[in-house]
């Protein structure tokens, strides 16, 4: 029935009109995911050269490499090659998150599921959509040229990390690499707002009859929840980088102290943003374990309303957390003790959804497919994560931690080893239906168990190395930290050979063409994209399905 | 503790076959293959010692591990074989009600001792001594002993600036002068034996934000620019400690080391004398060779 809809469309664009002209929720959800990949891989790359040059202490690769791509003088390629160790560390964690896990999460995976799930024919708004996609090509065009123009002087790109504290991002590099990087988040916030007032109206108002609010597929809610943090949060963002740009090229002195600004000002906003911002990295991921383990188990979610409002709760009180990146700006204590109570809050709906997630196993038939395995790996890393945040959370042990490697292993298990886990379940859950091609299992399998390895071999050790006190963001560190970080690099090796098996698995999955069936995982896939063919026709729900 | 050292020879030995350089412990830092904090030496490193070794390790570790066996359970009890009929319970209000109380009762339990330590840390006593620290441009660190007499403009008397130690900068050469590698300094700070020290932190007005830390003190504070940040120690033995900068500063920022060298009063009273008068360079010379003149008596 599915196929004869198709037949009658004569709407069918073709060829590159097809992409760029695109209207279509399932075409730009498919672009989005292809363009996480490309992020995603680039990004990887930049962070094995990292993992490479900390493989041993002293400099081995960041000078000759500055001399290379930049063609220094060998006097100036040393300093050269420092700051762009700083570049990598900026690009790595800008890629990964604003076009890596944000396209592919809510562009890619939002898009194709959430009309889907809801018996919608489309997003609400099918050309904003296509705007929402296209401004990330331009947005990451000028991440990546920004690594080419210069920074401070003698040297390129910018090198403030990720936060881009001023006055490091203002007076610091007071070339136009940091200008370019500015412009590419405030393109690529444009398009994430746009995004998110697509899905909030597509949400509200396209569900099909009898689809109330909390009969909604859980990876609804969490995409609902995710976009009302995005549209809150990113304004934010942008005021910030904004007054950064009007500090730097005309003369205004927001985060400047000796003209009445303040530097701590800009931390203040930035993790206004900065901590909605890594729930919106992992709030979709949540709906997508949901379902796959309810897939798998065969058995419904336990604890539907309490997994929804958990997300609700998640995000609501990420927004009053804030200041617990900051614990050492100099606070005083009564602020900080805030900060302490309320960060600790947010474990309990956390734990609410580890848990409910073990319950829905629970009296199970459990089936070991490729995206069960994944679901289950997120769960444990999710939860290691999870617990190195609640010793995070603490003003006091901070004192210790902070902007050490301590936290650099936190937030990889909650996001490296959580959310791209999350992303390659859903990967693997859904590539048949968006394809229409069975991939191989045993290819998957081995993605996993390389993977699985692999970060936790980067990862873990460096959760002693912070402890230890070795502070992140260090191009060369003393020799007692030698050990770990050998075994932290061999592991990032391994988690590479883990990113090409899973190429190659895309690569044969394309080249088997092996048909997959409406539903290949049985009668625990109970949302609507499952009744839909492999892959969808290129319009659904012509006829709006009926929920009871 | 047994464990402990037989998994150190243990890592020692793949070391060695992976051809990792065994360095040395370094005092007053850390060790190779260190899986723990630094030791603690002020009361502020003590609390923190006592509430993540004693309290929020075993919770996180038991807690990891609970999830872990409820996974296993669930594997090997309701996989496909195991369970061919699955059951269809979604829910169970005692069981959710456990889920959310216990969690709250385990952070309260947190949360008691984490509110004493950090009061602890940021109720500044009052300090027996004062010193500024101030973070340069050029990735060095300044700094000013109030104290010990002010000029006719109002600027410290005894006023020095430490860098990065030539003989640090490169490891072959840290090795052969025997320092450790990227944190000795040219010029460390002296301060005496078990009195309350107060840290004022800030960064030069033309600037960027950098963090002074010490680990085996417990104590980190950013160092921002039209910001007086105020901290505070109290170390509890002699000996010299180390500290890098903790908040990205640039193309240098690794190379930013902080040296604190805790004397007995005696020690300092000498030390200051001498800075007082000869100034900050001679008063580093005449501690060092003092300090190792000592140390050679204690030896014999």
């Amino acid at each position: 029935m599915a196929h004869a809809a198709t037949a009658h469309d004569d709407h069918l664009p073709t060829g590159w009109k097809r992409y760029v002209y695109s209207t279509n929720h399932k075409d730009i959800g498919t672009m989005y995911l292809w363009f996480a990949i490309f992020a995603g891989v680039v990004g990887g790359i930049l962070s094995i050269v990292m993992r490479m040059e900390l493989a041993h202490p002293g400099i081995q690769y960041f000078t000759g490499l500055a001399s290379m791509v930049y063609g220094m003088p060998e006097g100036a390629a040393l300093d050269a090659g420092k700051h762009m160790y700083n570049v990598f560390v900026t690009a790595h964690g800008l890629l990964m998150i604003f076009f890596m896990v944000m396209p592919a999460m809510i562009g890619g995976f939002g898009n194709w599921f959430v009309p889907l799930m809801i018996g919608a024919p489309d997003m609400a708004f099918p050309r904003m959509n296509n705007i929402s996609f296209w401004l990330l090509p331009p947005a990451l065009a000028l991440l990546l040229i920004s690594m080419f123009v210069e920074g401070p002087a003698g040297a390129y790109g910018v090198g403030g990390g990720w936060t881009i504290y001023p006055p490091l991002s203002t007076t610091g590099q007071p070339g136009p690499a940091m200008d370019f990087a500015i412009l590419s988040l405030h393109i690529a916030g444009a398009s994430s707002i746009l995004g998110a007032i697509n899905f909030i109206t597509t949400i509200f108002n396209m569900r099909a009859p009898g689809m109330t609010l909390h009969k909604m597929p859980l990876f609804v809610w969490a995409v609902l929840v995710t976009v009302f943090l995005l549209l809150l949060s990113l304004p934010v963002l942008a005021g910030a980088i904004t007054m950064l740009l009007t500090d730097r090229n005309f003369g205004t002195s927001f985060f400047v102290p000796s003209a009445g600004g303040d530097p701590v000002l800009f931390q203040h906003l930035f993790w206004f943003f900065g901590h909605p911002e890594v729930y919106i990295l992992i709030l979709p991921g949540f709906g997508i374990i949901s379902h796959i383990v309810s897939t798998f188990s065969k058995k419904p979610v336990f604890g539907y309303l309490g997994m929804a409002y958990a997300m609700v709760a998640i995000g609501v009180v990420g927004f009053i957390v804030w200041a617990h990146h900051m614990y050492t700006v100099g606070m005083d204590a009564d602020t900080q003790a805030y900060f302490v109570a309320a960060t600790m809050i947010i474990a309990v709906p956390t734990g609410v959804k580890i848990f409910s997630w073990i319950a829905t196993m629970w009296g199970g038939s459990i089936e070991f497919k490729p995206p069960m395995v994944w679901a289950l790996g997120f769960i444990f890393l999710f939860t290691v994560g999870g617990v190195t945040g609640v010793v995070l959370a603490n003003a006091g042990v901070d004192r210790a931690l902070h902007d050490t490697y301590y936290v650099v292993a936190h937030f990889h298990y909650v996001l490296s080893l959580g959310a791209v886990f999350a992303i390659f379940a859903g990967w693997y859950f859904w590539f048949p239906k968006i394809t229409g091609y069975m991939y191989s299992e045993k290819i998957a399998h081995l993605h996993f168990w390389v993977t699985f390895v692999g970060v936790n071999m980067v990862f873990f050790p460096q959760h002693f190395l912070g402890l230890a006190g070795m502070p992140r963001r260090y191009i060369d560190y003393p020799e007692v930290y030698a050990g770990w970080n050998q075994i932290s690099s061999y592991g990032s090796y391994l988690s590479a050979v883990g990113v090409l098996i899973f190429l190659f698995g895309v690569f044969q999955a394309y080249a088997r063409k092996v048909q997959a069936a409406d539903n290949p995982w049985g009668v625990g896939a109970t949302t609507l994209e499952w009744t839909l063919s492999s892959p969808p026709p290129f319009h659904q729900f012509n006829t709006l399905p009926v929920i009871k | 503790m047994k464990f402990r050292s037989t998994l150190t020879a243990l890592l020692g030995l793949f070391a060695g076959a992976a051809g990792i350089s065994e360095a040395q412990a370094i005092e007053g830092y850390a060790k190779p293959w260190q899986m723990g904090l630094q030791e603690a030496v002020s009361p502020s490193m003590e609390g923190i010692h006592w509430f993540h070794n004693g309290l929020l390790l075993p919770i996180i570790t038991g807690i990891a591990l609970f999830v872990l066996a409820l996974m296993i359970y669930v594997v090997v009890k309701f996989n496909a074989r195991a369970n061919p009929v699955p059951s269809r319970t979604t829910h169970n209000t005692a069981v959710e009600v456990a889920w959310t109380v216990i969690p709250i009762l385990i952070l309260v339990v947190i949360a008691i001792p984490s509110f004493r330590l950090l009061y602890l840390q940021r109720d500044i006593p009052a300090a027996d001594m004062t010193i500024k620290a101030i973070g340069n441009p050029g990735w060095n660190w300044t700094y000013e002993y109030p104290d010990l007499g002010l000029n006719e403009d109002g600027s410290a008397k005894v006023s020095f600036t430490a860098s990065l130690d030539d003989n640090a900068r490169d490891i072959e050469t840290a090795r052969a002068a025997s320092v450790p590698y990227l944190l000795k300094t040219d010029a460390p700070v002296y301060v005496p034996v078990n009195k309350t020290v107060k840290m004022i932190i800030t960064s030069d007005p033309d600037g960027i934000i950098h963090a002074w830390t010490i680990p085996s003190f417990g104590m980190k504070i950013d160092a921002i620019p039209g910001r007086l940040n105020e901290d505070w120690f109290k170390a509890s033995r002699t000996g010299t400690f180390f500290g890098q900068c903790s908040e990205l500063c640039g193309k240098d920022h690794a190379y930013m080391p902080i040296e604190v060298v805790v004397v007995e009063q005696a020690d300092y009273d000498a030390w200051s004398q001498k800075a007082q008068t000869a100034g900050a360079e001679e008063a580093h010379k005449f501690m060092t060779a003092r300090l190792e003149a000592k140390a050679q008596l204690a030896q014999q």
